[in-house]
């Protein structure tokens, strides 16, 4: 009878898993990314496609301040070979207080220093983004669908760049226009009366967004030639920001894996030995 | 230690001997390792175990945690993501001690449900169970503390309404609300103080697992039966139990073994699935996260604070009572930390003369109406509160309430119970039927 116990409230466990950014719905895309699953890794090419994505466009108005430039030739990661990483770092110019005799100066950045942080008031800072999103829900407050898909914070972002579509007739309309781009995948944005039903639910998927659209699709030349489309670049960036928010990731699967092999070894060898512990109290032959 | 007749330590050499005359410490460890245990106890009696070893994981992961951590509200976020970046093994250690809080929190509910099914909690063990009680509390304030510390969005919006909760207490609340956070808003002297008690309540608790081994190696192990082991004499008292080593030490290692199998495969490939995304931004006064959910395990006592709304008639009439005294924010109040105090009285509100639920027909289809109910409540928790759920969460809190201080009284009077076994070894018996008599406590061959 407790076996059912167990098996309920594990299921209670799965059950009330966080339930957030509810608001309209909101339509994220299940890309599928090498990274996801048990036994899913980064593509470091894709990564390394996704920085560039980055350092041509996001870094603009966006940063990516808890991320070292060292990290960038970190295993598991974009990888890049020390020599490129030390030339790419020199490309920033970075504040440092000690200089100057303590008032500070701008200096060309080493390995050691940091990504710069946004540069742009509202435009948040992307280090975490992908883990401070989710991009599943539900069902109905259950978090089946992040037991399945995982959080979904690549996704979010994916689909957000992907995301930005024509004003509905409801919104064009209107006499003052919304502030912002009609993005499908944006959940918190503002939204028009005038595009709600009677009972305040939304005609249309998402919302609008402050951040007009950054990526067309090629505006991106990568040297290998690979494709620049729209949802491939807005995919690579996706898979970085993956990366600059879980730079572990690869080894915590592979400790993962590892654990779970050596535990459930030592517990096969647990239950033998409390198999025949206990047979001759249990009328049994051992 | 304890009322069961059984073999004591002898300290043999000389050395022994001069050593126990002088700190009895091996006869002590002896008589605890070794004590006579029901032999009938099922796959529900592990979870002390899988909790004893979970506080010392959080212990000893919080510790290597606390040497890279800052608690300063500008540096306290980015102190966490050095964690999780730059310190060796950091990104682990961290997962383990924020997933282990939640196997923390299935073993102790687990733990407390075994309790209230075998009836565990009743005499004469009612010291051990309010001392699991006093532990329970103080896991929830630990690890409550412990979600302030990262200073994400969720924490510092979670230790506004819940210190806020304190502000609902009439007259004196603001006083205490601002006592405790040391400021009038949560801020720095907040951060500091649940910072050190974070790293102090561990050991009360620790403290409390002793307390609370002593307690039931005093009055004994409960049982599925409810019967106790035999105290006639050392024989009889020897067919109803087997030491705790070897037996159960293995047993519950064998489970804690499959449980922690488990735990690495939620740490390794999801360890942020029972996390909250919004923890992942850095705390901000100025902008409120959109719904403000706790963790999964205060839910059920989350939904019970805000079941009882101001539309509540129950409500509205102490309110009109009390002369506006005890309003719905305070009424809400009261309700989650009496929803908790009943659980504790369930010692003296259980009138029935039989222990285990095994044998109380009746009692069986309440307790799991309970289970459920308590499975309920953590759902609509994590709803937001509007449309039914409101509803939903207030059956569902009258329902836990019910179960302490009506059915469980009521049950007692009016249920016929089922006649539990004589003793344990026939309990024991009826499952593994021995060959022969002789056979049942032969020892290992070879």
């Amino acid at each position: 009878m407790f076996r059912k116990l167990t098996l309920t409230a594990a299921m209670a466990l799965g059950l009330v898993a966080s339930q957030s950014m509810a608001a309209g719905d909101a339509e994220v895309i299940d890309y599928d990314f090498s990274f996801e699953g048990m036994f899913g890794s980064f593509d470091q090419m894709q990564l390394q496609r996704g920085l560039q994505v980055y350092t041509e466009i996001c870094s603009a108005c966006h940063g990516l301040e808890y991320l070292a430039f060292r990290n960038l030739s970190d295993e598991g990661g974009p990888a890049l070979p020390e020599d490129q990483m030390r030339a790419y770092a020199e490309f920033y110019e970075v504040f440092d207080p000690a200089l100057f005799d303590g008032e500070g100066d701008f200096r060309t950045a080493t390995p050691a220093d940091h990504f710069p942080s946004s540069g742009v008031a509202n435009a948040p800072d992307l280090t975490l983004m992908a883990k401070a999103r989710a991009g599943f829900h539900g069902p109905y407050g259950t978090g089946l669908a992040q037991l399945f898909k995982g959080m979904g914070g690549a996704e979010y972002i994916a689909s957000i760049l992907s995301g930005y579509a024509d004003e509905p007739q409801c919104a064009l309309d209107m006499e003052i226009p919304m502030d912002g781009f009609y993005n499908t995948a944006f959940p918190n944005g503002g939204y028009p009366e005038e595009c709600k039903y009677e009972d305040g639910s939304h005609k249309y998927p998402g919302s609008w967004i402050a951040m007009s659209q950054p990526l067309w699709g090629d505006d991106i030349e990568f040297a290998d030639g690979h494709s620049a489309e729209l949802e491939d670049i807005a995919m690579d960036v996706s898979a970085f920001l993956m990366w600059t928010a879980e730079p572990k990731m690869m080894a915590r699967k592979q400790a993962g894996l590892t654990g779970v092999i050596f535990l459930t070894l030592l517990t096969v060898l647990l239950y033998l030995t409390n198999k025949r512990l206990w047979a001759p109290h249990k009328g049994k032959d051992h | 230690m304890g009322g069961i007749p059984h073999d004591h330590y002898e300290p043999k050499s000389d050395m022994e001997k001069a050593l126990h005359k002088r700190l009895p410490i091996v006869g002590l460890m002896y008589d605890t390792l070794m004590i006579p245990t029901p032999k009938n106890l099922n796959w529900m009696w592990i979870w002390g175990i899988v909790l004893t070893f979970t506080l010392v994981l959080q212990i000893v992961t919080g510790i290597v945690l606390v040497m890279h951590y800052t608690p300063h509200v500008d540096l306290a976020f980015s102190s966490v993501e050095h964690i999780m970046r730059n310190v060796n093994g950091g990104a682990m250690i961290r997962y383990f001690h924020m997933n282990g809080a939640s196997l923390f929190f299935l073993a102790v509910y687990m733990h407390m449900f075994r309790s209230l099914y075998y009836g565990s909690y009743k005499a004469p063990r009612e010291v051990t169970w309010i001392i699991g009680m006093l532990m329970y509390l103080l896991m929830m304030g630990t690890a409550f503390m412990g979600y302030v510390l990262p200073w994400g969005q969720m924490s510092f919006h979670g230790t506004a309404v819940i210190t806020g909760l304190f502000g609902a207490i009439p007259f004196i609340g603001d006083s205490i609300q601002t006592w405790l956070l040391g400021a009038s808003a949560v801020g720095q002297p907040a951060l500091n103080r649940f910072f050190s008690l974070h790293y102090l309540l561990p050991f009360v608790l620790l403290g409390l697992t002793v307390l609370h081994i002593w307690a039931f190696h005093t009055t004994g192990n409960n049982n599925p039966t409810g019967v106790e082991v035999r105290r006639t004499s050392k024989e009889d008292a020897e067919k109803d139990t087997l030491p705790f080593w070897p037996y159960f030490v293995i047993k519950d290692l064998f489970a804690l073994g499959i449980i922690l199998v488990l735990f690495m495969a939620v740490v390794g490939f999801m360890p942020n699935y029972l996390g909250h995304p919004d923890n992942y931004i850095p705390a901000n006064a100025l902008v409120t996260p959109s719904h403000i959910v706790p963790e999964w395990y205060f839910l059920p006592f989350y939904a019970i604070l805000r079941a009882f709304d101001g539309e509540v008639w129950l409500v509205m009439l102490v309110e009109w009572l009390s002369f506006g005294i005890i309003d719905a924010k305070f009424f809400g109040v009261l309700a989650m930390f009496g929803a908790i105090a009943v659980m504790a009285l369930a010692p003296w509100l259980d009138t029935s003369r039989v222990r285990s639920g095994r044998y109380r027909p009746q009692f069986k289809w309440w307790f799991w109406l309970l289970v459920i109910d308590f499975i309920v409540l953590m759902w609509v928790g994590a709803m937001p509160a509007e449309g039914i759920y409101p509803y939903i969460a207030l059956i569902a809190s009258t329902y836990w309430f019910a179960y302490f201080l009506v059915i469980l009284p009521l049950l007692g009077v009016i249920e016929k119970p089922d006649t539990p076994p004589a003793t344990i070894e026939e309990d024991f018996n009826a499952h593994y039927p021995a060959k022969t008599s002789g056979d049942a406590v032969q020892t290992p061959a070879e």
